[in-house]
């Protein structure tokens, strides 16, 4: 279990324009991410000795972008070949970098083009070797495909409807809105949900996320050095990351998870509020990993805000909006600000825990979740001001 | 035109599967140490983690666990035709689950936990596909 409570705190946070084409390399993307963050935290390149990055084959080393920065000399650098799954862990990993003197400061970023480039969503090159000689051939080869299979398995076992699915999409439309930043601002209706292209059923096209081009990044430090830099501290109370057995090589190799109505947020959600000294009930935001609306309820159930089966339920009648009782996804989320691999989450909630979030903010935040993955690993954080 | 679907990628572990396929039979592990059967197949049982391994022939029937209906085709070049068909999760008989689609059988018309069992296609010279239709009575006798 995480044992670092409170020792670091996210100094300095960054960001790109989201788009369908940046019309710039990864590596500028990331740099500039970077650059910001490091600025907003009031430090300059020479402080940063850390640095962390997650991709799937998609990006340039961390080491690329230190350089382009001019990072005199980075102690720990490292790159996570890893999925949505891994946006809160590369941040507990600089925490770890830096309990364990590797480093001192340390800039986590995610850079993508990730709409005019290599696309995660679909179209991408056909294998069907190792795991997906199995799936592949069956013309079983896209995320959506892959989470609507698993999707079923909750409508089957808990009478989750269409319906409750839009109304999460909806919701986080209207914070979207709202987003000066986020690439889908047009207001939604349920009848525009229900009209919606049916793309894999049960999703359609509004149950899936966007792709995008663009980079977020945040500056990690310990909680004291944080306190004397320029912008309030956002302290890492508590995190963990993993999943359940079985858990397989990606998203096709799911065939022996147990429960597929579950995903890994219920065997990290322990860990999680023990480790932050806290629980479900004392968060004030939640930014949680929306590759598909499902995979909010997956969350909502396995973080503890709601009983198993209940997250359809929970997430309608207003309860998840930005003025109900647990605002979720307050910039609109992955389905509707922007697709940065969820880490455009970490952004959000330090930016509402710094009260920086003009008319999206949530008064009087204190407390955040946020969480990253949607099948059978993940990583979750509990950050507060 | 030729085949332009994704075609499997055999190895050491899973080449008897597919040519189980190609005899129009459907095999799967079996660990002889504790009786598990297993897919898709590994060199040793993930239960007891013994090495001594049989291929058993499966009654090919089972059940749907899940499945999805594809309208839009990915790419479109090669599933433009196909779409909408069906991808499910299969639970056989014998207690493994393996991915396949469902035949003869309307997208609306596909319940959960419904009887299904094996048909072999072909796709190309080298390679044929365990597909699942709906399963006729036990006895044998028609739909």
């Amino acid at each position: 279990m995480f044992s670092a409570r409170d020792k670091c705190a996210i100094a300095g946070v960054g960001f790109t324009d989201y788009s369908k084409k940046s019309g710039r390399t990864v590596r500028s993307l990331a740099s500039e991410a970077c650059l910001k963050a490091i600025q907003d935290a009031g430090l300059a390149v020479e402080d940063v000795d850390g640095i962390v990055s997650y991709n799937f084959n998609d990006s340039v080393p961390a080491i690329a972008v230190a350089t382009e920065l001019g990072v005199p000399q980075a102690g720990y650098a490292v790159d996570f070949l890893a999925g949505g799954n891994a946006a809160n862990l590369i941040v507990l990993t600089a925490v770890a970098a830096i309990e364990a003197g590797l480093a001192k400061t340390v800039v986590c970023y995610r850079a993508m083009n990730g709409r005019s480039g290599f696309r995660l969503g679909g179209g991408r090159e056909m294998r069907a070797q190792g795991i997906t000689q199995f799936t592949a051939p069956f013309g079983w080869i896209t995320y959506p495909q892959a989470m609507a299979m698993w999707c079923r398995r909750h409508m089957i076992e808990y009478g989750t409807t269409s319906d409750q699915l839009g109304e999460i999409a909806v919701t986080l439309r209207q914070n979207a809105v709202l987003n000066e930043r986020a690439m889908q601002r047009q207001p939604l209706t349920m009848e525009d949900y229900r009209a919606s292209r049916m793309i894999v059923e049960p999703f359609r096209l509004l149950d899936i996320c966007l792709e995008s081009d663009g980079a977020c990044a945040v500056v990690v430090t310990s909680s004291e050095r944080a306190r004397d830099l320029a912008q309030k501290p956002v302290y890492i109370a508590g995190g963990a990351y993993g999943g359940g057995p079985m858990q397989g090589e990606d998203l096709f190799d799911a065939i022996r998870w147990p429960d597929h109505s579950h995903n890994y947020s219920r065997y990290i959600s322990d860990d999680l509020w023990n480790s932050a000294g806290l629980g479900p009930g004392d968060v004030d935001v939640a930014e949680i990993y929306d590759c598909f609306t499902y995979s909010i309820i997956m969350q909502l159930e396995g973080f503890g805000f709601c009983k198993e089966g209940e997250g359809g339920a929970f997430a309608g009648g207003g309860r998840i909006a930005r003025d109900g009782e647990l605002p979720v996804n307050t910039h609109g989320g992955l389905l509707s600000e922007a697709y940065i691999h969820g880490f455009n989450h970490v952004v959000e909630a330090v930016e509402q825990l710094r009260g920086q979030s003009g008319p999206r903010q949530v008064p009087d935040a204190e407390v955040a979740l946020t969480t990253a993955g949607a099948m059978t690993c993940g990583s979750a954080m509990v950050l507060h001001n | 035109m030729g085949y332009q679907k994704p075609l499997p990628s055999p190895d050491p572990e899973s080449a008897p599967f597919w040519e189980g396929c190609r005899q129009g039979k459907l095999l799967i592990q079996r660990c002889r140490s504790c009786g598990q059967h297993r897919f898709p197949p590994t060199v040793f049982c993930p239960s007891c983690r013994s090495h001594d391994t049989e291929w058993v022939e499966s009654s090919g029937r089972g059940k749907v666990f899940s499945w999805i209906v594809v309208r839009h085709p990915v790419p479109k070049e090669v599933y433009g035709e196909d779409v909408p068909y069906i991808v499910a999760i299969i639970t056989l008989d014998e207690g493994v689950r393996l991915v396949s689609d469902l035949i003869e059988i309307a997208p609306e018309a596909v319940t959960a936990d419904m009887a299904v069992e094996v048909r072999f296609k072909p796709a190309t010279e080298e390679f044929v596909l365990p597909l699942f239709a709906p399963a006729s009575a036990p006895d044998g006798g028609g739909a």
